[in-house]
């Protein structure tokens, strides 16, 4: 099993990091369409929210395979989501906004869906400098605490999509149902677990 | 409606049209020099002009105002329309004129644009969205076809439908909006000057996903305003309901002036993304004007509304 997963991993890796590589490509050959800033910003974005509900559907998979390998690259998943979430509001702070700080604060307190994806990116900044093994240790029983709040991120990241959609709201729905699942599986995980304790 | 669009018919410029020129270049009224002499519309070919009134420099390219389009009647996406839309037929294409007018009827598009001076003119294009385009657009006055209709002195509003026939249209058969498209304007601007309908762009027959073969644009107002591929034309005595509106009441309004203080509930109006062509990851954002940079001609239409109100 480990000397396959260095090569799950290095396959794993190079899988994540192709979205990023096709956004450089198209950016490279003008193919961005006329609006290219909004289509990274939907790029990055999308990637982000499809990363976080891999990143969450780990341990089910798990669970129904007995398969540890899914646990095992769940911090690369989980790192990923907070790569291209950082992206994403790197691309709107600085392409779109130009670094005009006093907009983006209006933005962040005017508008809900922006307030929820700020909420949402700055919840990952602790889970992001705890995934490591060091901090794993020394955090103990709080570091599952800290972790917890990934169900809380997607929660505010389906709403940031919901509310910024301009009428057809399929997509975040389609998304949001998918997030759903993976919430309603570790409520009955966890209700199981409780359940066998007793 | 045929077009015939070569380089030549661009550079010779006959000799009557040179002297018309050059008087109203005296008048002021023409500035540019790039007359265009011909496009061909249909068989006889009405000649426009270049309107050097409303000349901007900086052009967004063709490649990017005709495959980034909002067109829902073909798809939610942007470039969506550019990839579905050869599925219209614009040819013969009829225009049913009724309401409180005198001159009623369903005319057919290729003799109704015969009847009317066709203008070229470059307009910014303000997207609710909050991006903006600069396209040279070909049209007729809408005022000119007011004119022609005789509406009588009940008919304050006129308001407009695209077609609606989901074969054309495959996404019509989603139910994304209430089908079909409408739109509105009280009277006073629909005469506006300003206020065109569109049959070509780029010196060409506009593009099916541009809303072939006629639409509205009033540049001053939100982009959603330009209702594409229009089949009727009414005359009536109260407010319309256009169609944004009627799908969120709190969000858009009937009037949709583009106004850099009045945000959308949800995102800034303060600023655009100015889609220009070429490189533009670096472009930052633009200020918004009030009225689009039209206020010159459209201000005195709303003295004393409150525009929070009559967003």
């Amino acid at each position: 099993m480990n000397k396959y997963l260095t090569v799950i991993k290095i396959i794993t890796f190079m899988l994540l990091m192709a979205p990023l590589a096709l956004m450089v490509w198209d950016g490279v050959h003008n193919n961005l369409t006329a609006d290219p800033i909004e289509e990274l910003l939907h790029r990055t974005g999308i990637w982000a929210l499809r990363l976080l509900l891999l990143t969450l559907a780990m341990s089910p998979l798990k669970t129904m395979t007995g398969q540890i390998v899914f646990i095992r690259l769940r911090r690369m998943l989980g790192l990923f989501t907070f790569f291209y979430a950082s992206l994403h509001l790197t691309i709107y702070v600085w392409l779109d906004l130009g670094l005009d700080w006093s907009h983006f604060l209006e933005d962040v307190v005017k508008r809900p869906y922006i307030t929820v994806g700020m909420l949402a990116w700055l919840l990952m900044v602790p889970m992001a400098i705890t995934s490591n093994r060091f901090m794993l240790k020394k955090l103990g029983k709080n570091w599952k605490k800290i972790h917890r709040m990934i169900y809380l991120v997607l929660i505010l990241a389906c709403f940031h999509f919901i509310w910024l959609v301009k009428s057809d709201i399929t997509e975040p729905l389609t998304y949001s149902g998918i997030g759903l699942i993976w919430l309603l599986f570790r409520v009955i995980e966890y209700r199981g677990k409780r359940t066998q304790n007793i | 409606m045929k077009f015939k669009n070569t380089h030549k018919d661009y550079q010779v410029t006959d000799e009557s049209i040179y002297h018309s020129r050059r008087k109203l270049l005296k008048a002021g009224l023409l500035g540019s020099a790039g007359l265009l002499s011909s496009a061909a519309f249909g068989l006889k070919l009405p000649k426009h002009k270049v309107n050097g009134k409303f000349k901007i420099d900086e052009i967004t390219s063709e490649k990017d105002a005709t495959t980034y389009n909002n067109f829902y009647e073909f798809s939610l996406s942007k470039s969506g329309p550019s990839e579905e839309a050869h599925t219209l037929i614009t040819e013969p294409w009829t225009v049913d004129i009724s309401g409180l007018c005198e001159n009623k009827g369903k005319m057919d598009l290729n003799k109704l644009i015969m009847k009317f001076p066709i203008e070229e003119r470059i307009y910014r294009m303000r997207c609710v969205e909050a991006w903006s385009m600069v396209i040279p657009w070909m049209g007729f006055k809408l005022a000119d076809l007011i004119k022609f209709c005789k509406p009588l002195s009940s008919a304050k509003y006129v308001y407009f439908e695209t077609l609606y026939d989901p074969k054309q249209m495959p996404n019509q058969k989603g139910r994304s909006i209430p089908w079909p498209y409408r739109e509105g304007l009280r009277m006073d601007e629909a005469m506006n000057e300003l206020t065109l309908m569109v049959v070509g762009m780029y010196g060409k027959k506009i593009p099916n996903q541009n809303g072939a073969p006629l639409r509205l644009i009033v540049p001053w107002k939100y982009g959603f305003k330009g209702i594409k591929s229009i089949v009727k034309i009414k005359f009536v005595d109260q407010q319309p309901v256009n169609s944004w509106q009627a799908i969120a009441p709190d969000e858009y309004g009937f009037y949709a002036n583009v106004n850099p203080e009045v945000d959308h509930p949800r995102w800034s109006q303060a600023t655009e993304r100015r889609i220009t062509g070429g490189f533009s990851l670096f472009n930052s954002r633009i200020k918004t004007q009030m009225f689009n940079g039209y206020g010159d001609y459209v201000s005195d239409m709303y003295k004393g509304m409150d525009l929070r109100k009559f967003f």
